[in-house]
């Protein structure tokens, strides 16, 4: 390194560098390889051990929520006591979590191998577990399906809204706040009563479900919207005064290029974390209706319906309260954690 | 001097832009930010704006390419007036902007290859994938970045950066006109000087044309063919840019050149600062007549009673004052 003919010159010697090849210049300047907004806000997520837990608790509920009813020995509505042409055989009523009716016995005696009920039966002789994974079903659906009308009625209206701004800005967000001083619970109910008579839910699909459900959803599309709306335009109102909107306009874009490609993917956080919040919101709606009995009709459990049904014998089976209470904490409390990790994921100017 | 570049690319007649503002319930006074400015701009050539904040600069800019609807006056381009929504479809493929915030005018959710290629998607410039990276990748080539960071996110880049971004992407339809709304302001002096350099090299090689708004006279000087001084938004004299700094006719001009800070301390000692009395007044009451009286040194009666005519009094030097003879 040093000059040789000056040992004591602490002057570098040219000599002893190369100049750098191609590959050393590759090599050096070599970056990190491109990688997609998605795929960074994934990789973000996993990260999150929290938020992966949830999602992996989410993903579970929901599959076993829909697998689970094909393989289970025992449907959702069959009493167990009840055979046709003999009298009903109460030791199924109420049964203990890992106990038998007395016929099951008879027939575990002979050697049958049966499946144990695990969280027993219901005052009517119903498997408690499989009702609670229906219950959970229909939970999920009315929460997912009711947050997704909202996002697209809300997302929409309050973009346009925002985007649009003045004479448009103002006859939108003055029906929001008609929508806003209307007492939903009253609309849910006056709606349940005549959609129940109007609505010829009898031979189609919704007919498990029942009107009540289905004027939920309405009531969702209608009413709860506005929050979503107002949220969405208040966003919108800020970010389109940013230049990078201005500089498409300058470009001829339209009006639904940019709120497309500017201005919803810049509130995304907010979309993400409302709708995760949504989601619970509705559930527990559901579960209010259904605690009230104007949830899903009858043989059809939801986890309300099955909360409110277990009130009758709270002292004897306080577990059959506390079940599906659990998987209601469950869902919410993972959903809310859900969302708050993809808000941290999906916001690169946190993580910047 | 070419013939060609004496050629007018873009003329503006009588413009301009009146914001309402509300005082209250049904009242609304209009808000002149620009009045009744004309000027044409050569092909070829660079048109400096200069005018303190608030004087209307930016929004000139922005009139132009009908960011905001003018509320009067007229802007041909190339010898057609832009007055409907077709000659505005090819007139935007013609005329793009440079912005002053290289932090806000990139969409932090977008991938430089997306802001660069916005304008392409727009037009529909591109019938394959693969054309669109190619051109996005000419592009970065021309302001200097390479293709490693078309696939990154503008949180990433520096300042410099982050405009050489916004000027490739103004780029991307292959203009011949760019308003460069205070395209350096924003960054540190050592980083004026590249992007300054390197619109000089672009304008050399894709022969472009630019309106160069700024309020930095030394980069204006720098950069302008021409020089446009603006006043509470009117124009108050236009010139070549050496004309105007050797010989400002305006009173406002002499003032606004008197302030430049210059390198040489024995020169900046001989150089006397004509400070104005009183602020800018709101363009909301703004003064009778002409809008500088108020603060001009010069002011008479007649300066109250009318706007001077924006008139020629050297050969392409125009002035608006009425003592235009005396003074100068």
């Amino acid at each position: 390194m040093f000059s040789a003919n000056k040992p004591f010159s602490m002057h570098l010697d040219p000599n002893a560098f190369l100049p750098a090849t191609e590959e050393d210049k590759q090599y050096i300047s070599r970056m990190r390889p491109s990688s997609t907004f998605f795929k960074d806000g994934c990789k973000r997520l996993l990260k999150n051990k929290v938020a992966t837990i949830s999602l992996i608790l989410i993903l579970l509920i929901t599959l076993s929520s829909i697998v689970l009813p094909m393989v289970w020995p025992y449907s959702y509505d069959a009493m167990l006591g009840v055979r046709p042409g003999k009298p009903v055989d109460a030791s199924y009523n109420n049964l203990a979590p890992f106990t038998w009716g007395k016929t099951e016995l008879k027939r575990m005696e002979e050697g049958e191998k049966l499946f144990p009920h695990i969280f027993g039966t219901d005052a009517h002789g119903r498997d408690y577990f499989i009702r609670v994974v229906y219950g959970t079903r229909i939970s999920l659906a009315v929460g997912f399906f009711a947050s997704i009308i909202v996002l697209i009625i809300g997302m929409t209206i309050g973009a346009i809204a925002g985007y649009c701004g003045g004479r448009v800005d103002i006859i939108i967000m003055r029906i929001v706040d008609m929508i806003y001083s209307l007492p939903d619970m009253l609309v849910i109910i006056l709606l349940s009563v005549v959609l129940g008579k109007t609505l010829n839910v009898e031979n189609t699909i919704f007919e498990k479900i029942g009107a009540n459900i289905i004027s939920m959803f309405i009531v969702f599309g209608l009413l709860y919207w506005v929050s979503m709306a107002r949220l969405i335009r208040g966003q919108i109102l800020s970010l389109r005064e940013q230049e990078y909107v201005l500089s498409a306009q300058a470009t001829g874009a339209k009006g639904s290029w940019i709120i497309r490609k500017h201005l919803l993917p810049n509130c995304i956080s907010v979309i993400i974390i409302s709708t995760a919040l949504q989601i619970p919101n509705a559930i527990f709606t559901e579960s209010f209706l259904s605690f009230l009995g104007l949830g899903v009709n009858a043989p059809m459990p939801s986890l309300g319906s099955l909360a409110s049904d277990a009130l009758n014998g709270i002292t004897s089976y306080t577990y059959r309260l506390v079940i599906p209470a659990i998987v209601i904490c469950l869902i919410v409390l993972s959903l809310n954690l859900f969302g708050d990790g993809l808000r941290d994921a999906f916001d690169p100017k946190l993580n910047a | 001097m070419s013939e060609r570049q004496n050629d007018t690319l873009l003329e503006v007649k009588g413009l301009k832009q009146y914001f309402n503002i509300n005082l209250g319930f049904f009242r609304s006074k209009p808000l002149k930010a620009v009045d009744d400015v004309s000027f044409s701009i050569r092909r070829g050539e660079t048109l400096g704006l200069v005018g303190e904040s608030g004087c209307g600069k930016t929004t000139v800019g922005r009139s132009i390419l009908h960011l905001y609807q003018p509320t009067a006056g007229q802007v041909i381009y190339d010898g057609k007036e832009i007055n409907s929504k077709e000659s505005l479809k090819e007139f935007r493929k013609k005329a793009t902007m440079v912005f002053q915030d290289p932090y806000s005018s990139l969409n932090p959710r977008m991938t430089v290859s997306d802001i660069v290629a916005e304008p392409l998607d727009v037009h529909h410039l591109y019938s394959t994938k693969q054309e669109r990276n190619d051109r996005v990748l000419e592009l970065l080539g021309y302001v200097g970045l390479n293709s490693e960071h078309a696939s990154r996110y503008a949180h990433e880049f520096s300042g410099g950066q982050r405009q050489r971004i916004g000027i490739a992407r103004a780029l991307a339809v292959n203009p011949e006109f760019i308003v460069c709304d205070e395209p350096v302001s924003a960054l540190d002096v050592s980083i004026q000087a590249q992007v300054i350099n390197m619109f000089d090299d672009l304008q050399d090689k894709l022969g472009l044309t630019y309106l160069f708004i700024a309020h930095d006279l030394l980069v204006v000087r720098h950069i302008s063919d021409r020089i446009a001084v603006m006043y509470l938004g009117k124009m108050v004299e236009l010139a070549d840019a050496e004309e105007i700094y050797s010989h400002p006719l305006h009173p406002y001009s002499q003032s606004l050149l008197s302030a430049v800070p210059l390198p040489d301390p024995k020169a900046a000692r001989a150089n006397k600062r004509i400070v104005l009395n009183g602020d800018i007044p709101s363009p909301l009451n703004a003064p009778s007549g002409c809008p500088f009286r108020t603060r001009c040194p010069h002011a008479t009666e007649a300066c109250a009673q009318s706007m001077p005519p924006f008139e020629e009094v050297d050969k392409g030097h125009f002035v608006a004052c009425h003592r235009v003879r005396e003074i100068g």
